[in-house]
């Protein structure tokens, strides 16, 4: 069923009657997501473009059975929002919100490990473009004729740099099993290799790619990871190669500050990992084929 | 958001951490007067601005007269400063701060960041101070003493009095320690900081602890509800670049390229300046137009890649996803047609409408350089930046 999100996840949206909850939520349901409801408090008994309103997370749940939710609402409350669905027993939450302050992510880490480890929801995000398998389901905001369904994992922290990975893979025929994009912010939900995990369990996956970029140290320690752990092959750019010591881009999360986060030294640690690195951005299509071309081979 | 040495030690001993006495001069006769305010014969005066390393830049002078405060200030007022923070442009010195001198016994450091390992608040000291923390973790790793904040619960006094320990501090010093730690951690989690440090912190002969030095950046998604922070920000130390797009909205950093960019999305926009690099050019600028890209957002990032006078190409790079490339096309032809672009113009559009949006690129009559891909964007734009390199030289 690729990773997270299939065509039956019961999915809602917080933040639904705003005006980029209500675009996004209309697209998802044109792609084929089953979203069972909406929550804006104060607006509960309402029905918005056909979706019910609830004025609680809890509610939403209890009503219409939900697992999943993605996050809409804007930065000073998005915090509050994803620890209501971590309460509420959503088991998926996907916060596109952009310009969380960082210790209120910070409360959030925190406020999760109250739940043991098994019960724990997962959160994908902040400041990301969501999740889609292909064919099947989109939580996010990506435009969906751009993945072709098929066998190839991504994770990434850039929307909009995954799009031009996934059009280029489509152009030589390679398809998507599951798209994930986990945020440019410095504290995120779910990190590149809690993401590579589940495309190793996977059945229906066979290659992984992984879009890195400048900052921090996921990067790297996805790369001890699958050093040790990941049989499918993973296959890696980082972006940020001109990028300057100390100079943020854009992303609050993409800034040189310590060794190890420069892109240089990102792929150094991925390449001695055993990873595949796309040498250049436009090289995504071609690197991937090449990689399931030798599979074949081997197999 | 960088604030300067003054305004952190202010904020810094709200919350019961010692600061030498001092004052804000903006001329000569302020600061002579400032000095005599403060009294005794020796004084300090400090260049404000946002970079540490003032001291070898020469921004930072002992003075033993009045005169001496009156030529130091004359000297660094209205100079640009340049350290290997600040870049070779360097930053204008408007500000001073005149401070009483201090009797060092020993210099300790004290930082506190954002840990993006353990995703919380960690605490780095170490008593080899006066150095910067790189060279620090370089030369003498093992003096380096963390600590990490649980969020939930806040810095506890058991973890304060481990540091203080830790440095090697007399026990007649601990009790002090533990007030500067806590203070300082404070501060940081109450105005929502990324970065404080004290740079040294130093243990005086009369038995004090005492900041030096400070530094402290802060989080921007979080100023919203730090007003009193806001107000501290100094355009006078930014790029005006970065001053004139961020006042549009606009995420933008200054480069030293003459390739200008205006692209969607941050990762997108870091991959297609490497691609220029690959391609053998220089980018200018980080342009992130985000999305929703109106024709007055295109106009205005326009606006801000032109102000860059060493401009000799623009590339215009959007994958629309919830944009459309008809509307990022209708503002192109926009913006050409109301900014005025006197450089090359290369343009490249994927994702949502694309046929419709190269369309109008063709039919407006514009001179505009098509582009399909990523690769060819960054090729076409090397060339067309070379050519009108050379044309422009003769």
């Amino acid at each position: 069923m690729a990773v997270l999100l299939n065509r039956r996840t019961r999915v809602i949206v917080q933040g639904l009657t705003g005006k980029i909850g209500s675009f996004h939520a209309e697209d998802m349901k044109r792609y084929g997501t089953n979203v069972v409801g909406g929550v804006t408090p104060g607006k509960g008994g309402q029905v918005h473009h056909g979706i019910p309103v609830f004025n609680t997370v809890k509610g939403a749940v209890r009503e219409t059975g939900a697992e999943a939710s993605i996050v809409f609402v804007p930065p000073p409350f998005a915090a509050d929002s994803i620890m209501e669905a971590a309460e509420a027993g959503v088991k998926l939450c996907v916060c596109i919100t952009d310009g969380i302050p960082s210790q209120d992510m910070m409360r959030v880490k925190r406020y999760m490990r109250r739940f043991r480890y098994e019960d724990r929801m997962r959160l994908i995000g902040p400041n990301c473009a969501g999740v889609i398998t292909p064919g099947q389901a989109l939580m996010g905001i990506m435009p969906g004729h751009i993945y072709l369904p098929g066998r190839v994992g991504i994770v990434g922290r850039s929307g909009t740099l995954g799009y031009e990975a996934a059009s280029q893979m489509k152009a030589l025929g390679i398809g998507v099993s599951t798209s994930v994009g986990i945020g440019g912010d410095p504290i995120n939900g779910s990190s590149f290799k809690d993401v590579l995990k589940l495309f190793e369990e996977d059945p229906d996956t066979d290659a992984v790619v992984m879009i890195g970029e400048i900052g921090g140290p996921q990067e790297a320690e996805a790369a001890e990871w699958a050093k040790h752990h990941m049989r499918k092959p993973l296959i890696a750019y980082i972006a940020g190669l001109s990028a300057p010591k100390g100079k943020r881009m854009g992303h609050a999360g993409a800034i040189i500050s310590a060794f190890g986060e420069s892109a240089q030294e990102k792929v150094e640690i991925l390449r001695e990992a055993g990873v595949t690195i796309v040498p250049t951005p436009a090289a995504f299509g071609p690197t991937v084929a090449g990689v399931l071309e030798q599979g074949k081979k081997a197999a | 958001m960088d604030i300067h040495e003054y305004q952190a030690k202010e904020l810094l001993s709200r919350y019961s951490v010692h600061i030498p006495r001092g004052g804000l001069a903006y001329s000569p006769e302020q600061a002579t007067y400032r000095a005599s305010e403060i009294g005794g014969d020796n004084w300090v005066v400090k260049a404000q601005i946002h970079s540490g390393a003032r001291g070898k830049a020469g921004g930072v002078r002992i003075c033993k007269s009045d005169s001496e405060v009156s030529d130091a200030a004359e000297y660094m007022l209205g100079r640009k400063l340049v350290t290997h923070q600040t870049g070779p442009k360097g930053k204008l010195v408007s500000r001073l701060y005149i401070e009483e001198t201090v009797d060092i016994r020993q210099e300790l450091y004290l930082g506190i960041v954002l840990d993006r390992k353990s995703e919380r608040v960690m605490i780095v000291a170490s008593a080899s101070g006066g150095m910067e923390i790189e060279e620090i973790a370089e030369k003498q790793p093992d003096s380096i003493i963390r600590a990490i904040v649980d969020p939930g619960a806040g810095m506890q006094e058991f973890q304060a009095r481990e540091i203080a320990f830790g440095l090697g501090l007399e026990n007649s010093l601990i009790g002090k320690a533990v007030d500067t730690l806590l203070g300082c951690y404070r501060v940081f989690r109450d105005f929502d900081a990324a970065m404080l440090e004290i740079n040294p912190l130093v243990v005086t002969r009369d038995n004090n602890l005492i900041a030096l030095d400070a530094k402290m950046s802060f989080d921007e998604n979080a100023l919203y509800r730090r007003p009193e922070i806001s107000e501290l920000r100094d355009k006078s130390q930014e790029d005006p670049r970065e001053t004139f797009a961020s006042d549009r909205g606009l995420s933008y950093v200054g480069l030293d390229g003459n390739i200008g960019c205006i692209i969607n999305g941050a990762g997108l926009a870091m991959a297609t300046m490497d691609m220029i690099k690959i391609a053998g050019g220089e980018p200018a600028n980080f342009l992130d137009i985000g999305g929703g890209a109106s024709p007055e957002r295109v106009a205005k990032a326009f606006r801000a890649v032109l102000a860059d006078k060493n401009i000799d190409t623009i590339l215009v790079n959007i994958f629309a996803g919830i944009n459309r490339c008809d509307w990022v096309a209708e503002g192109v032809i926009k913006a050409i047609r109301e900014v005025g672009v006197h450089v090359p113009l290369v343009v490249r559009l994927a994702g949502t409408n694309v046929e419709e949006g190269r369309r109008i690129l063709a039919e407006s009559g514009e001179k505009v350089i098509v582009a399909d891909t990523l690769a060819e964007a960054a090729e076409k734009s090397v060339e067309a930046m070379r050519a009108f390199a050379k044309r422009k030289k003769h």
